[in-house]
C-alpha cells in the first residue's frame, strides 16, 4: 500500500497536504483499495464548514457508500469538480488528481491530531 | 440448456405491424382523442413498443426464466435474506377464490372470512413476538421500520418530548435500512460500535444514551448471525434513558418459538413475512413487513386495524393513529401465505424451523472455518459471516470467489456485508436444505479455497459457465444507460 511522503494522515485514512495558506484533503491508497472502484463522489460546496471527526461528504463504490471524515476543522475554499465526471481519479491517483477539497484551516494546531507518513505506515500495520 | 446464446430483447425482435391480438370492430361511434384530452397532454410521437406475436413473447420470457437462478433451481444461501423454499400448498391457499377474487372496496360485511384471517394473523404475530397488537399494512421490512419509527415519534410527541428526543441509536452492524428509515422519519443517527464478541458495546451505548435519545434499533441475532446476550441490560439502559426499543425482524428465522422480542424488552417489532413466513421473494416483491407493538403503543398504529366485535370483524381507526402506511390492507396475498404457513406448522413446527435453521448454519460454519477466516468464532444463530481475508492475501477477493460459485451452480452468498467484517461472506443456509446439499456446498467451498491457493489467476475470468461472463459493474455504474436505443438512433 502506497503512503505518500510529506503528507499528514488521519486515523480515518484521509491525507492532508499543506499548500501555503490552504490545505488539500483526499483519501489514502489504503482507503481507495478498501472501497473498491469508486463510481460517485458527492462534491461538497464551497464555504462548507468542516468539523474534525465529522463526515463532510460521501463516496460511493461498487461495494458501499462511505462517509469521508473531516481530518481537520476549516472552511472549504476549493473543490475538485473533475470528480463529478471522473470519480475514478480517486482510484487512479488518490494523492494527486483524486484530491477532494481544499480547505482553509481554522487554526494552526490541526497538525497535532494527525500522523506523519512514517506514523501512518506503522498505523496501517496495526489495522 | 443452451445458455450461451444471446436472447435478443423484445424491442430488437420487433417487426412493424406484427401483433399478438386482434381487437373486435368498434360498435360505438368513434370520438377523436382531441375532443377528450387537451392537446397539450396528447402524445405526438408513437410509443416505441415491441411488435411481436404471442408465441415470440412466450418464447422470450420462457427463455429468460430458464436462465434465472432461484430456490427452485438450486442452493441460495443469501445471508440476511432467508431465501428458503416456500411450500406450494401456501400458493394454493392464496389462490382460493375467497381470498383472490375479492375487492378492497367491497363492504367489510361481505368479506368476513378475509378479515378473520387478518385478525388471526395479527393474533399469531403478537404471540410469536410477545407483544400486543399489529398492523399488517407495511409492504416490506423497511416500510415497517418507518411505521415503527413514526410511532416512536408520535409517542414522544404525546409526552411533549419530540423536540428533545431526536436521536436514534443504531449499531455499526445494522442493516442499511435502519439508518435510512431513521433519517426518513426525521431522526438523526448515532452509531454504537460492536464489541469483540460481535454484540453492542455497552460502554459505548451508555455514552450515547441521554435526554436526546428517541430509541435504539436492533437486530437480534444481528447481521453477524450472533445473539446479543446482553439484550436485557441493553433494554433496561435504553428504557431508563427514556427511549424505546425497535426490533428489526429480518433475522426472525432464528428465534421462532424459542425467544420472543417482547420478552427481551423490545417495544416494536417488524416481521418480514416474505422471508420468515413463506412467500417467494427477491426481484422486488411483493413483500409484507407488519409491525407488532406493545399495548401502550397500540393507540398509535396505522389505520385501519381489525377488531373483533359482537357482529363479526370491524375496521377501526386507533385513537392516536399515525395515519395510513399503505392503501387498503397491505399486500394481502402475502398475508394469506404467512397465515397458512403459521397454521400448517403450529408452535412445534415453527420452533423446529428455527432450530433446524440454526443447526444448519452451525454445521456449515464448523466445516468452513478451517478454510476461511471466521472473525467471530462462537455459536451462531441462523447465519454466520466468514472473511475472505486469507484468500485476499494471495490476490483472490471475496468478489472473485462469489463469481466462481456461480460456475458451480449455486447462488453466491451476501458479500461485503456487514461492513465491519473485511471481505465478508455472509452465509444463511435456511432450514429447508438437506444435509446432502450442505455437504455439497462445503465441498465446493473447500475446492474454491484450494483453487485460490493453486491458481489465483483463473478467478479473474470467473464466471465462465454462465450465460454472460464477469459483468463490468464499475462501468455500468459510471456510464449508466437507462433507456434502450436502437442502433440507428444511437
Amino acid at each position: 500500500m502506497q503512503v505518500a511522503k510529506g503528507l499528514l494522515y488521519s486515523k480515518d485514512h484521509e491525507w492532508v497536504k499543506c499548500e501555503g495558506a490552504s490545505i488539500k484533503i483526499g483519501i489514502t491508497d489504503f482507503a481507495q483499495d478498501k472501497l473498491g472502484d469508486v463510481v460517485f463522489v458527492e462534491v461538497p460546496s464551497l464555504d462548507d464548514q468542516l468539523i474534525q471527526g465529522e463526515p463532510f461528504t460521501v463516496v460511493e463504490s461498487v461495494k458501499a457508500v462511505s462517509e469521508i471524515i473531516a481530518p481537520i476543522d476549516g472552511t472549504i475554499v476549493a473543490v475538485n469538480d473533475r470528480l463529478e465526471d471522473s470519480p475514478e481519479l480517486i482510484n487512479e491517483d488518490c494523492y494527486g488528481q483524486g484530491w477532494i477539497v481544499s480547505v482553509e484551516p481554522q487554526d494552526e494546531e490541526y497538525v497535532d491530531n494527525l500522523m506523519t507518513d512514517q506514523e501512518y505506515e506503522i498505523y496501517l500495520k496495526e489495522v | 440448456m443452451e445458455v450461451k446464446t444471446k436472447i435478443p430483447l423484445l424491442l430488437e425482435q420487433s417487426i412493424k405491424g406484427r401483433t399478438g391480438y386482434t381487437i373486435a370492430e368498434l360498435d360505438v361511434p368513434e370520438v377523436p382523442l382531441q375532443e377528450l384530452i387537451p392537446p397539450a397532454y396528447l402524445r405526438v410521437e408513437e410509443p416505441r413498443l415491441p411488435e411481436v406475436s404471442e408465441l415470440e413473447v412466450v418464447r422470450y420470457f420462457t427463455g429468460l426464466s430458464r436462465r434465472n437462478h432461484g430456490v427452485d433451481v438450486g442452493f441460495y444461501p443469501l445471508g440476511s435474506c432467508t431465501m428458503k423454499y416456500n411450500p406450494r400448498v401456501h400458493e394454493d391457499m392464496a389462490a382460493l377464490a375467497g381470498f383472490s377474487q375479492i375487492h378492497p372496496y367491497q363492504p367489510a360485511s361481505t368479506v368476513d372470512g378475509a378479515l378473520e384471517m387478518m385478525y388471526e394473523l395479527d393474533t399469531y404475530l403478537a404471540e410469536i413476538s410477545g407483544l400486543a397488537k399489529s398492523t399488517l399494512q407495511p409492504a416490506a421490512g423497511a416500510h415497517g421500520e418507518l411505521a415503527g419509527l413514526l410511532i416512536i415519534k408520535a409517542f414522544h410527541k404525546q409526552n411533549g418530548e419530540d423536540q428533545q428526543r431526536t436521536e436514534m441509536i443504531i449499531p455499526d452492524a445494522a442493516h442499511g435500512t435502519n439508518p435510512a428509515s431513521a433519517m426518513m422519519a426525521g431522526f438523526s443517527v448515532r452509531t454504537v460500535v460492536s464489541n469483540k464478541r460481535g454484540g453492542v458495546d455497552l460502554a459505548a451505548l451508555k455514552s450515547l444514551l441521554g435526554p436526546k435519545t428517541a430509541g435504539l434499533m436492533l437486530t437480534n441475532p444481528n447481521t453477524l448471525g450472533l445473539f446479543d446476550e446482553n439484550i436485557i441490560e441493553i433494554a433496561d439502559l435504553v428504557h431508563a434513558a427514556g427511549g424505546l426499543l425497535y426490533y428489526d425482524g429480518a433475522n426472525a428465522n432464528a428465534i421462532l418459538g424459542i425467544v420472543r422480542p417482547g420478552d427481551m424488552g423490545f417495544d416494536i417489532v417488524h416481521f418480514n413475512l416474505h422471508k420468515t413466513f413463506s412467500t417467494p421473494h427477491g426481484g422486488g416483491g411483493p413483500g409484507a413487513g407488519p409491525i407488532v407493538v406493545k399495548q401502550e403503543l397500540a393507540p398509535f398504529l396505522p389505520y385501519p386495524i381489525i377488531e373483533k366485535g359482537s357482529n363479526g370483524y370491524a375496521l377501526v381507526k386507533p385513537v392516536h393513529s399515525i395515519g395510513r402506511m399503505k392503501s387498503f390492507y397491505g399486500n394481502f396475498g402475502v398475508l394469506v401465505r404467512a397465515y397458512a404457513y403459521i397454521r400448517t406448522h403450529g408452535y412445534p413446527g415453527l420452533r423446529a424451523v428455527s432450530e433446524n435453521a440454526v443447526l444448519n448454519a452451525n454445521y456449515l460454519m464448523h466445516h468452513l472455518k478451517e478454510y476461511f477466516a471466521l472473525p467471530y468464532d462462537r455459536l451462531c444463530m441462523h447465519e454466520f459471516v466468514l472473511s475472505g481475508k486469507w484468500q485476499k492475501k494471495v490476490g483472490v477477493s471475496t468478489l472473485d470467489m462469489a463469481k466462481r460459485m456461480l460456475d458451480y451452480g449455486i447462488h453466491a452468498p451476501t458479500i461485503y456485508f456487514p461492513l465491519i467484517v473485511e471481505e465478508a461472506i455472509m452465509v444463511e443456509p435456511t432450514e429447508t436444505e438437506s444435509k446432502e446439499v450442505l455437504d455439497h456446498f462445503i465441498f465446493l467451498m473447500q475446492r474454491i479455497a484450494q483453487e485460490a491457493i493453486d491458481s489465483a489467476e483463473s478467478f479473474k475470468n470467473a464466471p465462465s459457465m454462465t450465460p454472460v461472463g464477469r459483468l463490468d459493474e464499475t462501468r455500468a455504474a459510471r456510464e449508466r444507460v437507462l433507456r434502450f436505443s436502437t442502433q440507428e438512433n444511437s
